[in-house]
């Protein structure tokens, strides 16, 4: 089973530097994008690939390995059908680009993983909690958030 | 709340005063906003100048919950989500599994969970419908429909055992296989719902207190339902046919017959008409099923690593019994990978992305939920409109608060 038919791979490595395929346990696409050039990449898969959907956005806390969050994009292509999935490597206390400007739709799942993981998204317009109290403490879905009691310490 | 206009640090548009505006909460706890959503609306007179959902009053932390139960415990999560559509949930989520495991799903039960997916698919139109005409002032539709979904939820608890979040999809197949004379029933159900559709019909068809006021508001263009990352029915009364029962069939959709709806005008009422052919092209497929589900057959994969051994080897047969003990204790391991499985449920593209890690266990459990994306539209449709069409929008949205706030 080919795993890119449409190419994508090639055409992004001649263009960008830093993009490492990932192909082993994937079920579609997948690249770890440098987090400089993240939103640079991700413009041109909307606009020149034709990637109009952006699917979701959320995180991965990977602790205690360095650097431990993993931001993921999911894209779409609605007429082919062609689903991408974008990785960007974040450290604790990085900030990975906004990309409400490109999708509106990243508003409220950007919110949601800074709400649940801590992660910062850069020129985000509103980056507040969503779902839990503003005063609440803690990022519940990081992986050193214990599932029962108050706190951890 | 004093605090309240601290946080949310709104600006007025330009040319209107701060004196001439006044906030508004519409909810958390009123009956149009379908459950416990709160829109904070900025009003100049009867003209909304802004208007801001505010949802997480139902968050449950369902995706942190994961990481701590099995593969299978985590299907009676997905229920939960949008608990009007129970049965794609647990397509979505079952089909996620199976796709990094590698499972064969038998035919007969690819059928059935097709026969079950359009039948909540029916069910949870018949709950908007309803619930959509009575923001708009008409009672009795709702009661009526209500009725109806009665009889599909009799179907789901002839099969499954519960009415509602039934979990009746297993990895691997189906939990049980269907009770004597289930065909039947269906095919009474197949029958009588043309009728009832007709009487429905009549209720909102060619009536302009429905036309009039639906005609024209909250209008969203194909560019900006993708922008915004909306899908399913939303999308296709924007005019693209995009159906993934169709572009990318699971489950063998694609050895059944079906048209995809689609309005281009964009607006409530094209949201509406889409949603109502929808439920044809369902019964459509539930006639297809009618010919296709044999009533004896294998319903889970003979894979003795997820499925359970049959009863009557339990009692007699050391290894089954063994095998029955650690699947349901223990559960079973997912080889390491990634996966992501995305459903056209009633509400639009519903998916799992699962990062598994070797274990019985997920380690990153992530629903993708289409509500949760379809309702950011609503300051779009809402704004420069009037206060009353606010309403008309939260229906047309069709949110389950469950799926919003996961």
């Amino acid at each position: 089973m080919s795993h890119d038919p449409s190419g994508i791979t090639e055409r992004l490595k001649a263009k960008f530097a830093g993009i490492a395929e990932r192909t082993a346990s994937q079920d579609q696409p997948t690249f770890y994008v440098p987090c400089q050039h993240a939103l640079a990449i991700l413009t041109y898969l909307k606009d020149d690939e034709g990637f109009s959907l952006l699917l979701d956005v959320t995180g991965v806390d990977y602790f205690p390995a360095q650097p431990r969050f993993e931001v993921v994009y999911h894209l779409f292509q609605p007429l082919t059908v062609i689903r991408l999935r974008v990785k960007v490597k974040l450290g604790e206390g990085e900030a990975v680009p906004s990309v409400v400007g490109l999708w509106p739709g990243a508003n409220w799942p950007e919110r949601e993983t800074y709400d649940l993981f801590g992660i910062v998204f850069d020129g985000h317009p509103q980056l507040t909690r969503i779902y839990l109290p503003d005063d609440w403490e803690g990022h519940p879905l990081r992986k050193d958030y214990p599932t029962t009691g108050r706190r951890a310490d | 709340m004093a605090s309240e206009t601290q946080v949310v640090n709104h600006k007025p548009e330009a040319g209107v005063s701060p004196s001439d505006t006044m906030v508004i909460n519409i909810g958390p706890q009123h009956p149009a906003t379908h459950g416990v959503l709160r829109v904070r609306l900025e009003l100049d007179g009867e003209r909304v100048v802004r208007a801001e959902p505010v949802i997480g009053y139902l968050h449950t932390g369902f995706e942190k919950s994961a990481e701590t139960m099995t593969y299978q415990q985590c299907n009676t999560l997905t229920d939960r989500l949008d608990y009007l559509a129970p049965m794609t949930n647990n397509l979505a989520y079952v089909l996620a599994v199976e796709k990094l495991m590698g499972i064969e799903v038998p035919k007969r039960a690819q059928y059935i969970r097709v026969m079950f997916a359009e039948l909540t698919r029916i069910a949870s139109h018949l709950v908007w419908l309803g619930t959509h005409l009575m923001d708009m002032g008409a009672m009795s539709p709702f009661f009526y429909m209500l009725r109806e979904r009665e009889v599909i939820l009799d179907l789901i608890e002839a099969a499954s055992g519960v009415r509602m979040n039934p979990s009746y999809f297993r990895v691997g197949g189906i939990a049980y296989d269907l009770p004597e004379g289930f065909m039947n029933k269906l095919g009474d159900f197949l029958k009588d719902f043309p009728r009832w559709m007709k009487m429905y019909r009549n209720l909102f068809e060619d009536n302009p207190l429905i036309s009039e006021r639906l005609k024209g508001i909250n209008v969203l263009s194909q560019e900006g339902c993708l922008a915004h990352s909306v899908t399913g029915p939303m999308l296709r009364g924007s005019g693209l046919a995009l159906d993934l029962r169709r572009s990318a069939p699971y489950s063998s959709y694609e050895e059944f017959e079906f048209e995809v709806p689609t309005r281009s005008e964009g607006d409530s009422f094209a949201r509406l008409w889409v949603r109502v052919d929808e439920m044809y092209q369902s019964a459509k497929i539930l006639e297809q099923c009618l010919d296709k589900i044999t009533p004896q057959g294998v319903y889970m994969t003979s894979d003795g690593k997820v499925a359970l051994p049959p009863r009557d080897q339990i009692y007699g047969d050391m290894e089954a019994l063994i095998h029955q003990f650690k699947l349901v204790t223990a559960g079973f391991p997912v080889p390491a990978g990634e996966v992501y499985q995305g459903v056209e449920g009633p509400r639009g593209e519903m998916g799992f992305y699962l990062v598994c890690d070797g274990g019985p266990r997920p380690y990153r459990w992530r629903a993708r939920t289409p509500s949760f994306y379809n309702l950011q539209t609503l300051p779009v449709m809402c704004e420069d409109g009037l206060v009353a069409d606010v309403i008309v929008a939260i229906g047309s949205v069709d949110i389950v608060l469950g799926d919003v706030d996961k």
